[in-house]
């Protein structure tokens, strides 16, 4: 590999965190004092705060100036990666999110708009998420988008009561007990499942790398409610019978959701409900360009279905009346809330400028670009020593992303994934996704490369894997005693394991170490 | 105030190893602690039957037969791999080993120093080598590291009980047993992360299995369970956020059996099969239980323990009856080892809607293949049972995992 490192070092601060920090009285804002005739008027301004809503003491917060302030968040975001580098962290479709949309989104239209304004001041707003449902139904041949879940667990949530109310108004609710699901499908499936009340039955991988079709026959029975499902899945490999199994489904009475978290490769492609899918649900904060902002949002979980399923959907649903755009909450079958209101706006009016500026061509470009990307670090990935495909004899093809294994640099050198994940990072990548639990895979590692990089970027990652497996071999502590590079040395994980160790709350951090002076 | 560490210079590139590994303060505190201490038991006899076609080297007359066809010990030279792996860690310990070529040969050629534990009685040779040896090193060691098979596991399990933590390199004929790692290399990482105290290295209790080797040789496979020892795994822990924190394995397993439980009718029989997994049932029911025996449970009660065949078809007549079994041993088997009281006939009889199972989704996972497998000895029962299996893992959650025969 030709590939050049480029040399990175994180900048080291040794910052402590804010409650350790200040002087006592130093303030970031002085207020002036009440003039004395504002205070004749309006009295001691502690006052306007009932007795019983007081607190006795001072509340115990960082004493600090406004650049202390600044300075000290400065310094702490220098200290991570900030997801800025190459990041190919699968199952997750990094993208970058344009500067433009953003600037689209500060703007106080949408800052200053409130989800209890009345529909009539809100029709741009009602249009365009009505626009981008229309966009969505193009894309999955569904016939309603809803945008209330928070995220893709929401939306599987979204799903599991849609599927509720659905057999319940057929009165099969107490005979439908149970959603199948497979073993590779976001781990979210199966806990939604559980969470809105039903039993879940998982199906194993067979030897093409997805559950065979018998599998799934020996599963369904009367008792189906619904199957749940990613395809590609987690590994990215994509089930080729995915029609036949929502036939199965079907003929047994179930509804069939197509978890399309992993879109990415299938943009513009393939449509779940010409495959005979009942809903799906579509990540704005993945596939459309949208932040991802962290786990538990702000995202939005767009979740579609079909006419039948439509009249479930929570409510309100924003519609268009030929005339004006308006909420419907009139809607009796609805399954209710499954978040306030009606949706992350600023997400989806992203999603929506993204897909815009991206045309229908160009999303299904980006599909080709995606698994063309995917198929390219395949060939660099399994060069390196040490490095394996998942499931390597099975021929169903892999699309936008691959899991790997590093289970023979592991055998060989004591290396495993962690340590590697932590090595990239001395080389200014963004350490890679491994897999979501379980661990079918040993030593797992996935990374997906999108659209959106350019082949320069996937050749340093590769160059990155491929001087981390040369380590490996020739001098092993140094990628087992990695980060080097970092601002941090290796976090001790296991200290999430110990209820004595981590803590939620300052106080209660202060109270597990005994600092002195710590209270109760 | 607290103060904080000084957390080195950021003068580093590789040449700064040294110096960061230094700053880490996990290192500073494994620096502090006293080493644990490793026993290692080499049984140099492990695997050389399997070498030369013979199952097995169990018995002075077999060794002599492995022997004569040119078999060449094999297990020394597993214990070597396994240690260089962990004398290229960075774990503190110190090690006792067997005489000569029970430990003390391969613990020197991996450049330990070891502290040797005699040898028994001169003249006695195999089985009596390594229980000798496991009981003198049984109460000064932290963890008992083992090269051999089966019946290598039986014998040490026989002297150590749960008293001190087992694991296996793997280097005999049969490994049924779940104590092995999957390489030497796997064990030595392994051993590595347990004397450390990582709490990713987990301790669990693992089934010792045994095959009756002259049956074996008489193309008969018969596998006795013979006990559970205390054995570390290693447990992925969630390094990153999007990974969430998981439910323990053993809350899930659990809540499984405590479901099996309260689902059991009145008038049924329960026929329960050996294991930890099934005496967590029997727990549930508040009902006495046999760790390696079959029992029978009716209307919540115990109604026999420790039954064989023929008890337990007598038990059955003219009662509806279920078979509840877990996943025995570290190949994967529902029936046929280790649990042969639960034969073929009582299997025929109680028919394949009548089996229930319950095992933790990471035994299932780990297992070859992910695959179940069965061994009743009549072919048309093990037909009966192949196909797919649902398989209770948590509350409400089933796995169905396919069953070959």
């Amino acid at each position: 590999m030709s590939t050049e490192l480029r040399g990175y070092h994180a900048p080291v601060w040794n910052e402590p965190v804010i409650l350790e920090m200040g002087y006592p009285g130093r303030r970031g804002l002085a207020v002036p004092e009440a003039e004395a005739e504002v205070r004749a008027e309006v009295g001691d301004v502690a006052d306007l705060i009932p007795a019983a809503l007081r607190r006795q003491d001072r509340p115990a917060l960082p004493e600090v100036s406004e650049p202390e302030v600044l300075y000290h968040y400065l310094r702490l975001s220098q200290q991570t990666l900030g997801m800025m580098g190459i990041s190919l962290f699968g199952t997750c479709t990094m993208k970058y999110n344009p500067q433009v949309n953003e600037a689209i989104a500060w703007r106080p239209e949408v800052t200053e708009a409130h989800p209890h304004q009345d529909d009539d001041t809100l029709q741009g707003t009602l249009e365009l998420v009505h626009r981008f449902d229309t966009i969505l139904r193009e894309l999955s041949g569904m016939d309603q988008f809803v945008f209330q879940a928070g995220g893709g667990a929401d939306a599987a949530y979204t799903s599991c009561a849609v599927t509720r109310a659905y057999h319940a108004s057929r009165g099969e609710l107490e005979q439908r007990d149970e959603i199948i699901t497979t073993i590779q499908t976001h781990p979210s499936n199966a806990a939604t499942a559980a969470a809105a009340g039903f039993k879940v039955i998982t199906l194993m991988l067979d030897e093409d790398g997805y559950p065979s079709l018998d599998a799934l026959k020996a599963a369904v029975s009367d008792r189906t409610a619904a199957l749940m499902v990613n395809n590609p899945d987690d590994m990215g490999v994509y089930n080729p019978e995915m029609r036949e199994w929502v036939r199965v489904v079907h003929d047994a009475g179930g509804l069939c959701f197509y978890d399309s978290a992993n879109f990415n490769g299938m943009m513009g492609k393939i449509r779940a409900r010409e495959i005979g899918f009942d809903a799906c649900m579509f990540m704005l904060h993945k596939t459309f360009g949208a932040p991802k902002s962290g786990v538990g949002g702000p995202a939005v979980g767009a979740y579609g279905c079909s006419a039948e399923l439509a009249p479930f959907v929570p409510t309100p649903v924003v519609a268009h009346d030929g005339e004006r755009y308006y909420l419907d909450h009139d809607r009796p079958k609805s399954c209710g809330k499954i978040r306030e209101f009606w949706g992350n706006v600023p997400v989806v009016l992203k999603a929506y400028a993204w897909i815009r500026a991206m045309g229908a061509e160009g999303v299904a470009e980006a599909s080709d670009i995606s698994v063309l990307a995917n198929n390219y670090m395949e060939q660099g990935l399994l060069a390196i020593r040490g490095v394996t495909r998942s499931h390597a004899d099975a021929t169903s093809p892999r699309l936008e992303m691959t899991r790997y294994s590093l289970a023979r640099m592991k055998e060989e050198t004591g290396v495993g994934v962690h340590d590697v994940q932590n090595r990239m990072t001395d080389f200014g990548v963004d350490a890679m996704w491994t897999s979501h639990e379980p661990w079918l895979v040993p030593e797992p590692f996935t990374p997906e490369a999108g659209e959106m990089y350019g082949k320069e970027a996937l050749d340093t990652w590769i160059a990155v894997l491929a001087r981390i497996s040369e380590e490996a071999y020739s001098d092993p502590e140094i990628v087992k005693t990695a980060p080097h590079n970092q601002a941090v040395h290796r976090v001790d994980h296991e200290a999430m394991e110990d209820p004595e160790r981590w803590a939620m709350t300052w106080r209660a951090h202060r109270r597990k170490r005994r600092t002195d002076g710590a209270e109760g | 105030m607290p103060t904080h560490p000084i957390q080195g210079t950021t003068d580093v590139g590789v040449a700064g190893v040294e110096q960061n590994v230094e700053r880490s303060l996990a290192a500073e505190v494994d620096g502090y602690r006293k080493g644990a201490t490793l026993g290692l038991i080499v049984n140099p006899y492990a695997g050389m039957g399997g070498s030369v076609g013979l199952k097995g080297t169990d018995g002075p007359h077999i060794l002599a037969e492995a022997k004569r066809r040119g078999a060449r010990p094999l297990s020394g030279v597993r214990a070597v791999r396994a240690l260089t792996r962990l004398t290229a860690s960075r774990t503190r310990f110190s090690i006792v080993t067997g005489a000569g070529d029970l430990g003390e040969e391969s613990a020197l050629a991996a450049g330990l120093d070891p502290v040797v534990v005699p040898r028994a009685e001169q003249g006695a040779r195999g089985e009596a080598d390594t229980r000798a040896a496991a009981k003198a090193m049984v109460s000064s060691v932290d963890l008992l590291l083992f090269a051999g098979g089966d019946g290598t596991a039986r014998d040490i399990l026989s002297v150590v009980g749960d008293r001190v933590p087992v694991l296996g390199i793997p280097a005999g004929v049969k490994m049924h047993s779940a104590v092995f790692g999957t390489t030497p290399e796997s064990a030595g990482d392994l051993a590595a992360l347990f004397l450390d105290g990582s709490t990713a290295a987990q301790l669990r209790d693992a089934e010792v299995m045994d095959l009756d080797e002259a049956a074996v040789r008489a193309d008969r496979l018969s596998a006795r369970l013979y006990g559970f020892a205390r054995s570390p795994y290693e447990r992925h822990l969630a390094q990153n956020a999007k990974a969430g924190a998981r439910v323990s394995a053993d809350a899930e397993l659990e809540a499984a059996c405590r479901g099996v439980a309260a689902r059991m009718r009145e008038g049924v029989l329960y026929i329960v099969g050996p294991g930890t997994t099934m005496r967590n049932v029997m727990d549930a029911l508040g009902a006495p239980s046999t760790l390696l025996g079959v029992d029978a449970v009716l209307d919540g009660a115990l109604v026999g323990a420790d039954l064989d065949e023929r008890t337990l078809l007598r038990l059955m007549q003219g009662r509806e009856t279920r078979i509840v079994v877990g996943v025995l041993g570290g190949q994967g088997y529902l029936f046929g080892r280790g649990n042969q009281q639960i034969s073929a006939e009582v299997i025929k009889r109680v028919g394949r809607e009548g089996i229930v199972t319950i095992a933790p989704v990471d035994k299932l996972i780990a297992l070859e293949d992910a695959r179940l497998r069965v061994d009743t000895g009549d072919a048309e029962v093990d037909a009966m049972l192949s196909g797919y299996l649902r398989v209770h893992t948590g509350s409400d959650h089933d796995v169905l995992v396919r069953v070959l025969s």
